[in-house]
């Protein structure tokens, strides 16, 4: 959408080369426009650009040199995990380094007493679940991506996942982050204690988009897997009938392991993709999942039942069994391919809204499929407010790419109207950067410069991502004025 | 409301163009916690009162001068609650304080800590400007995450105005069983039920008798007890005993020698020093009555990969909390910079250049 191509400067790129061939192997450097180009997007294809250089490292020595040596030539540093990002969190700088941690994914202890694994940055967040399943434990956030995503890159964007209603999010199951800072130094931010002593910068660096550190290797915590899991698929005639009995299952005291619903562009569009047995006449379909002893989901899935029969569900189904419990969810984990499908391409949104708001916000972008000529199906993380409307559009269509943009722009800001956030769990990236000129006034901004500041200095590490500055969002200002009242009046217009 | 925000406002940018310290206060219940507080008392307890509550969004919203007791009744009214069971340490703790003290109770082990559970804040910084971070939604990763670290920070960021607090339901049931075990058998059993799918909810063990309290449902319970064993404590007992522990009025805290408290990973074998010990959060806290000397203790907890709090004590020479690696302690100092630059709020509560 925002194809900024800088001009490469090859002296430049011919002197960073050299420095960082001074620190890694000579096929640890890529520069050559055939090896740089499968770094130049990340999940969301729709922004590249080309890294002038890309420094594979293979442990945390060599980050700190390179990063080191990218602060003394004054070079930016964009940190990629796995790539799987949706919101161009690990897109390129033209006149910086792409530091790949794919290269770090050794599983460097787990510890089955403690509960605990310590793993470098790359490791995929599956991996960890695996290494950990012969004791009976796993790692709790699973974001759809887990098979592919890094543990770092889930660090970067405090990732979340189906479960993490009961389980929490990254945040919640991380006890320690060890990081390189831009000037090359090792930080250890929280331990493998509960807490750490003076500030809790452990909070404030995850989901800081690879703009604070680079982390070098994180220590997760294990829990125990539940006994067993159910999920009853519940099929309502209205949506916000659906959304509605999603809260009265809060209200009635239980959190359920996982609570997702679908509206009926969505169901369609995955069951002709995995044939789970979806009721294609309903108008939302709710997944609610209980997890723990054999006795304690019974107990749960009655309450539950109860709840939702109560709440207008016209039709249910428990699963009877694990394969039956996976087909259930397969839909729900396939969402965005099988949406994939019905179009050349598609736009994730995440937005977080308070949930009693869901109706209101599922017309709005019904108003809205209808004024720029794009379908939108929903999924929706019904349990957090977690929304991710699915716009289609063909990429190779401008006026399709314009209005898919400006239909994302709009529902954006009316999850800000209703007191929500533009992003739940993907992260702001390059895309969201206008919306957060709305979502916060000026002198928060300032706050979050500010606290760049305090890690880096020289804004050095993922520039131009995540905080919009000053400039931008008068720029952004200057392009949405509303009834003649222009946003941060108290700027400066150039 | 928004007159006291602003008197609050003006009187810090007062403190600040003539660089006279603050003290951010609310009930005093935890003046005995940190270094020694200094300046002149800015009183919190104006800002009172819940601003929103949405039980089925599991969100409420409160101002930093509400008495945590009447914050907690209000949940309670609604079947939720504080799941980190934060101590009050006094009838006048207000919520304010309990975020910014950043202490968690028994059930911490199993739900989190006060961070896990901040939403979002309003606050007013070192200029006096009202900021807003976070929001009253669960999933947020717009921009750093600014509120959480206000937990713990005791008021030298900047003045929690407002905080929005996930709030999940009451657990359907509660147990408490007794076992009598020697402290390396419970640290070892502790660690060993963590790795079971089993509704652990908080635990202490002291002089021999381990308590461990299970809560969830019912059926899970019974399950429970049957895997576990020990003795049922009658739900009167268990729930003065919990509170006890808590609140720090149990018997182990009444002393009078310096209390210590060590955050260490779980498995950490008994500590070998001098005093009595308490031991919650399935091991990965120690609490310490002993009048061995601060490196001695500092250095068994760094030894195990934690770290050692002076926690209560006459004499706080020692420093109350362990010293920062330098790499880390500079970022301290850039942050409190960035959020406080004339230094006024709380200065040297948490650290001396603080």
């Amino acid at each position: 959408m925002n194809e900024s191509f800088r001009l490469l400067d090859p002296v430049r790129q011919a002197a960073v080369v050299k420095t960082l061939r001074a620190i890694l192997p000579a096929d640890a450097v890529l520069f050559e426009q055939e090896d740089t180009k499968p770094y130049e997007c990340d999940g969301l294809s729709a922004y590249r650009e080309l890294p002038m250089v890309v420094a594979l490292p293979e442990n945390e020595e060599q980050v700190a040199r390179i990063l080191r040596a990218c602060r003394l030539l004054q070079v930016p540093v964009v940190a990629r995990g796995a790539g799987t990002g949706l919101s161009g969190g690990a897109l390129p700088h033209g006149k910086g380094v792409l530091l790949s941690l794919a290269k770090m994914k050794s599983i460097l202890a787990l510890d089955p007493v403690a509960r605990s694994a310590r793993v470098q940055p790359g490791v995929r967040n599956l991996a960890i679940s695996e290494a950990a399943a012969p004791y009976g434990l796993y790692y709790a956030p699973d974001p759809s991506s887990q098979i592919a995503c890094s543990i770092g890159g889930n660090v970067a964007e405090n990732a979340g996942g189906v479960h993490c209603l009961k389980y929490g999010l990254t945040l919640h199951n991380v006890l320690r982050v060890r990081a390189c800072t831009i000037e090359g130094e090792v930080v250890e931010f929280g331990n493998e204690a509960l807490d750490a002593p003076g500030l809790d910068l452990l909070a404030l660096v995850m989901g800081s988009e690879g703009m604070l550190a680079v982390a070098t290797e994180i220590t997760v915590k294990l829990v125990p897997k539940p006994e067993t899991a159910r999920v009853i698929l519940a099929a309502f005639d209205d949506v916000e009938k659906a959304g509605n009995a999603a809260a009265a299952v809060i209200a009635a005291g239980i959190i359920p392991a996982g609570l997702e619903m679908m509206d009926q562009p969505a169901t369609r569009a995955v069951e002709e993709y995995v044939h789970a047995g979806y009721d294609l006449g309903a108008a939302a379909l709710l997944l609610c999942e209980s997890d723990g002893t054999a006795e304690e989901v019974e107990e749960e899935i009655e309450k539950m039942t109860a709840v939702l029969k109560r709440s207008g569900a016209y039709d249910f189904r428990i699963s009877q069994s694990e394969a039956e419990r996976l087909k259930f969810w397969s839909g729900r984990k396939a969402a965005f391919p099988a949406v994939g499908r019905l179009s050349p391409d598609y736009y994730c949104m995440d937005g977080t809204i308070p949930r009693k708001r869901l109706g209101e916000v599922l017309r709005f972008i019904a108003a809205l499929e209808a004024k720029y000529g794009l379908r939108c199906p929903n999924v929706f993380h019904a349990g957090d407010g977690n929304l991710h409307p699915l716009i289609l559009f063909d990429a190779n269509d401008p006026d399709q790419l314009r209005r898919t943009e400006e239909f994302a722009g709009e529902v954006l800001e009316k999850c800000i109207e209703v007191g929500g956030t533009v992003t739940g769990e993907h992260g702001v990236g390059i895309e969201k950067i206008n919306q957060m000129c709305v979502q916060f006034k000026p002198g928060e901004l300032a706050m979050f410069r500010a606290v760049k500041r305090a890690f880096d200095e020289d804004g050095l590490l993922n520039p131009e991502k995540n905080i919009p500055s000053l400039h931008r969002c008068a720029e952004f200002g200057r392009m949405r004025v509303k009834g003649g009242q222009l946003p941060h009046p108290e700027l400066p217009r150039f | 409301m928004q007159e006291v925000v602003k008197r609050y406002a003006d009187r810090i940018r007062a403190a600040a163009a003539e660089k006279k310290p603050l003290r951010l206060r609310g009930g005093g219940t935890k003046d005995f916690y940190g270094e020694a507080p200094r300046g002149e008392i800015l009183d919190t307890r104006d800002y009172s009162g819940i601003v929103a509550y949405e039980p089925t969004e599991l969100v409420i919203t409160v101002r930093c001068g509400t008495p945590l007791a009447e914050l907690e009744a209000v949940l309670r009214a609604q079947g939720q609650t504080l799941a980190f069971e934060p101590p009050h340490f006094g009838s006048g703790a207000t919520v304010g304080g309990m975020v910014a003290a950043g202490l968690s109770g028994p059930r911490r082990q199993a739900a989190g800590a006060v961070r896990d559970f901040v939403l979002g804040v309003r606050m007013l910084d070192g200029r006096g400007d009202d900021l807003s971070f976070g929001g009253q939604v669960m999933k947020n990763v717009a921009g750093y995450d600014v509120s959480r670290p206000l937990a713990g920070s005791l008021g030298t960021l900047g003045l929690i105005l407002e905080v929005s607090l996930k709030v999940p339901p009451l657990p359907f049931a509660e147990a408490t069983l007794k076992l009598e075990l020697p402290q390396d058998k419970a640290i070892e059993m502790l660690n060993h039920w963590g790795g079971q799918p089993l509704p652990l909810s908080a635990c202490a063990w002291a002089e021999g008798e381990l308590f461990l309290r299970l809560s969830g449902a019912a059926s899970a319970l019974r399950a429970a007890r049957a895997a576990i064993g020990g003795e049922s404590v009658a739900a009167e007992d268990a729930s003065s005993y919990w509170r006890a522990v808590r609140e720090q009025t149990h018997s182990f805290f009444q002393g009078g020698r310096p209390l210590w408290r060590l955050s260490v990973p779980s498995r950490t074998l008994p500590l070998e020093l001098p005093g009595e010990q308490l031991v919650e959060w399935g091991g990965a806290l120690r609490w310490l009555a002993s009048n061995a000397d601060a490196r001695t203790i500092r250095e068994a907890a760094a030894q195990a990969g934690g770290h050692a709090t002076l926690f209560r004590a006459e004499d706080k020479s020692a420093g109350v909390f362990t010293p920062l690696a330098p790499a880390l302690a500079k970022i301290h100092r850039n942050l409190k910079h960035a959020f406080d630059p004339a230094r006024v709020f709380n200065p040297g509560r948490m650290y001396p250049d603080l």
